[in-house]
């Protein structure tokens, strides 16, 4: 659809609107204007402009996932949350802090760090935002410890496709009053409304953190290892497991807390690990193993699947990276013709499947994602679409937001 | 009271149910006339305690097909209402589902029916080294059905998280009672997240069943410690201290004089003399981080003028200092014939503000309110004092608790921490959410339930249809096909 010159003023009066650049297509998707809102209000007026002249929209945050799920059928609109980078309050004492959607996780991390304090969610994406790292979902090797995003969201303001401004949970970590619209919006790839804050619980960053590690050849001892540990008393803040250079894994704890402590947790995980295990120097990457080109996956499975799902990697050729003490695996499939790789897509997501778990395609090459099926199927087949489906009619029932980019179409 | 549509429903249940499981009786039905929060009280129109999910899907079913409302209930011990039956509708007891279907530890995950109760988790996944960690005060009799529809909390929660953490998978019963799977054994499966959505919802969405739960490695080592201080102010600036010096206890809890008073009278915990407040301060994980973090607990205490400190040293010990704190709310029978539980959050900065500003409502009001609560959280439980005996004493002691939920929005927090907002509080919402707040979630409520038969009156104050999505479903609205309602 072409945006005519009425919508365009209708959504310039809002705030700032440019026209769309090749940079700006969302995963090969043109997209025809970019408007930069720089509050709520603002976005909310973008909104009801969108809405008013029939037109799609794709949030953007800090534009470091565009390439992720499945391209939008349209983007007339991308909102660029950029401009909305404020961290807007950090309770230290309360240990939480607000911030805009538009907020680098980074930025947001080093302010919270003056008072000793850290959210605890990995930057896998160097550069995301916050409001990204919500929508699409993203976590490390911490995860281990007090889990995701989800876990840490306490309080989210979103604006609806229809305009409308709405929040849901508040400025306190122990909150039931009413539904929790923030599991709902993460990892809904912005296709129920567009986040533009959120309030996220803290933690004191731990006076101690080191990293020990084990190689071991095969994906049956790097999960008699991983098992060993997390069956133990150590409480690993992360337990990850990455392919090595010579086709076996390595196995990577982390310790945290209070330096006397850790010192003799560390020594009791080594014991755990094995005679060659040793201290890292430097902290083991923790961005996602796939290189442009590449396609990558979120693998998942049940603890007891871990070996099972590294050997089924290994078997088609995939690396590694992950959080293997959580069940939740990150693989890389090298460049190949796109049918090659679809096989072993399918194959992977058979094997997680089996697990208990899924195989989600993250990211790949368009010429991928045109032969294989993205994001699979979803739990409860057909009724939990069905539900899923229901719950985006009511959101967005004109299907303008990210449109198509989300499981089953959606 | 009867109605066609609950014959029916009857007959379905007669059909499918053993005769002991379908309760017809007013005298049988009256004992399932209120929940935990006993003041509120409906006879419900039919009660049913299903054998198994498939039962309780297909009553759920028939309720759909004849528009009857239905209302779910596990131990039935919600302290907001969220069980209250709806006199014209069923009242689906879980009571009889109670197996563990499965205790693995290699997965560190449980799956269990709804109507298990909470602690029989721990119970069962012990021996493995293993323990379910959300701990209502209730655990010895609440079910993790109810606990998944209120999403509850408990003393642990500063530290592990509450309900929704610990939930990693269930079976869903729809308001159309199909049966759909949400989430799966690992986590973060793809697709909406619909089971972060439903658990806390108060059985409004649907009704969960076979849930699969996260188990949490027992720790190494656990520390509880009983702290005596002279004043809450003094109590709370321990608290303050503690979080500031980077320690996240397992729990911390609070209970002020006349909450030591009712569980000394109540179970002889032997809480410290003469204190004004303690503190129950809980540390676990492994022992030599224990170690470090309870020396620095103790001196942080000494620093903001504790006067006594007992470490408990054995399971006995452990177990008297948390049955005071476990035991409170009953306890407070003792020293007053009737109470009202309240459940606020504030900011946990905002704890000394709120809590003078408390004993002034209290004061200027002549009504009584004992203080106990998860100080680490903010999570206040003040228990309002009153004889409803006393004409006028009950009202007095509503307004009281209405009081201290204003205080707790006025501060930036929450109507409710853990209990629910069930039938209580549906009239608070408004006070802390907007009306696009509101409807906002009514759009989830019309995906889930667009008829309104689940748990219809809870949560929210003013139940409204949902109409139809625009160019999709083109009949007409159930209840409005009944003659129940008109679409507005």
């Amino acid at each position: 659809m072409t945006v005519t010159q009425a919508a365009e003023s209708a959504l310039g009066s809002a705030c700032p609107v440019t026209p769309a650049g090749p940079g700006d297509a969302v995963d090969g998707t043109p997209a025809g204007l970019v408007a930069r809102p720089a509050s709520t209000d603002e976005v909310a007026e973008v909104m009801r402009a969108a809405a008013a002249h029939g037109l799609s929209v794709v949030p953007r945050g800090r534009g470091t996932k565009q390439t992720w799920g499945r391209p939008p059928s349209a983007a007339d609109v991308v909102v660029d949350l950029a401009a909305m980078d404020a961290v807007l309050d950090h309770a230290a004492g309360d240990l939480i802090v607000e911030t805009q959607a538009g907020a680098r996780l980074e930025d947001v991390q080093a302010q919270v760090a003056t008072a000793g304090q850290r959210l605890v969610v990995d930057d896998t994406v160097p550069g995301a935002s916050m409001g990204g790292t919500l929508a699409a979902h993203t976590s490390g090797p911490q995860r281990m410890l007090v889990g995701t995003v989800r876990d840490l969201l306490i309080g989210v303001t979103v604006v609806r496709a229809d305009g409308v401004v709405a929040h849901a949970g508040g400025r306190v970590v122990k909150n039931v009053a009413g539904y929790d619209l923030g599991k709902l919006l993460i990892g809904s790839y912005g296709t129920l409304g567009v986040v533009t804050e959120a309030v996220f619980r803290l933690h004191p960053v731990p006076e101690a953190r080191r990293w020990v590690a084990v190689d071991v050849p095969d994906a049956v001892r790097a999960h008699e290892v991983v098992h060993r540990v997390v069956h133990a008393q150590v409480v690993p803040h992360a337990v990850e497991v990455e392919t090595t250079d010579g086709g076996g894994f390595r196995v990577a704890v982390l310790l945290g807390g209070r330096e006397a402590g850790v010192v003799q947790r560390c020594a009791a995980t080594r014991e755990l690990l094995g005679p060659t295990a040793a201290d890292l120097d430097a902290e083991p990457d923790p961005t996602y193993p796939w290189a442009p080109g590449e396609t990558g996956l979120k693998l998942t499975c049940l603890l007891s699947g871990v070996g099972e799902l590294l050997g089924a990697a290994h078997g088609v050729g995939a690396r590694v990276r992950g959080s293997a003490g959580t069940g939740v695996l990150y693989a890389a499939l090298p460049p190949a013709p796109a049918a090659d790789v679809a096989v072993a897509v399918e194959r992977l997501r058979a094997t997680c499947t089996l697990l208990g778990g899924s195989a989600v395609v993250v990211d790949a090459p368009a010429e991928v994602k045109q032969v294989v099926d993205v994001w699979g199927p979803v739990p409860g087949g057909d009724a939990g679409l069905d539900l899923m489906r229901r719950v985006k009619d009511r959101f967005d029932p004109e299907h303008r937001l990210a449109p198509g980019r989300f499981v089953g179409g959606i | 009271m009867t109605s066609p549509g609950l014959d029916a429903v009857a007959a379905v249940a007669h059909r499918l149910l053993a005769p002991e499981d379908v309760i017809t009786e007013r005298a049988r039905l009256r004992t399932y006339e209120c929940d935990g929060l006993a003041h509120y009280r409906v006879t419900p129109g039919l009660v049913v305690v299903p054998a198994d999910a498939e039962q309780l899907a297909a009553i759920v079913r028939a309720c759909a097909e004849h528009g009857v409302p239905y209302v779910a209930r596990g131990s039935g011990t919600g302290l907001s209402g969220g069980a209250l039956p709806h006199a014209e509708g069923v009242l689906v007891v879980t009571s009889r589902m109670r197996a563990i279907l499965a205790v693995r530890r290699d997965d560190q995950r449980a799956v269990v029916e709804p109507g298990v109760i909470n602690l029989d988790v721990t119970r069962a996944a012990t021996p493995e080294g293993y323990y379910y960690a959300p701990d209502p005060s209730s655990q010895q009799v609440c079910s993790i059905g109810g606990n998944l529809a209120e999403n509850s909390g408990g003393a642990h929660c500063l530290k592990y998280g509450f309900t929704t953490n610990h939930v990693l998978a269930a079976d869903l019963v729809t308001p159309q009672g199909e049966t759909v799977p949400l989430g799966t054994g690992a986590p973060d499966a793809p697709g909406y997240d619909l089971l972060g959505a439903v658990v806390g919802s108060e059985g409004t969405l649907g009704v969960l069943t076979a849930a699969t739960l996260k188990l949490v490695r027992l720790p190494e080592e656990v520390r509880t410690l009983l702290v005596g201080f002279e004043t809450t102010d003094q109590a709370g600036a321990a608290t303050s201290k503690i979080i500031a010096a980077g320690i996240i206890p397992a729990a911390i809890e609070m209970m002020d004089a006349l909450a030591i008073e009712a569980a000394e009278a109540a179970v002889q915990c032997g809480y410290p003399d003469g204190a004004g407040a303690v503190l129950v301060i809980e540390l676990d994980g492994a022992a030599s981080e224990v170690e470090e973090e309870y020396a620095e607990v103790t001196r942080l205490c000494e620093e903001a003028g504790s006067f006594e400190q007992r470490l408990a040293t054995d399971a006995a010990d452990r177990a008297a200092i948390w049955r005071g704190r476990k035991s409170a709310f009953a306890a407070v029978g003792r020293i007053s014939p009737d109470y009202i539980v309240q459940d606020g959050v504030i900011p946990r900065t905002a704890l000394p503000e709120v809590l003078t500003a408390i004993r002034r409502v209290s004061e200027e009001s002549g009504v009584r309110v004992a203080n106990v609560f998860h100080a680490g959280d903010g999570n206040l439980h003040p228990l309002v004092l009153f004889d409803d005996a006393v004409e006028g004493a009950g009202d007095a002691a509503e307004e009281v608790s209405g009081a201290i939920l204003d205080l707790c929005i006025e501060h930036g927090g929450s109507i409710t921490g853990e209990h629910g907002v069930g039938a209580d509080k549906a009239k608070y919402m408004p006070r802390m959410y907007s009306d696009d707040d509101l409807d906002t979630m009514q759009l989830v409520r019309c995906a889930f339930d667009p008829a309104g038969v689940s748990n219809p009156g809870k949560v929210f104050p003013t139940p409204r249809l949902c109409g139809e999505v625009p160019g999709r479903h083109k009949a007409p609205h159930p209840l409005q096909q009944a003659g129940l309602a008109e679409v507005f």
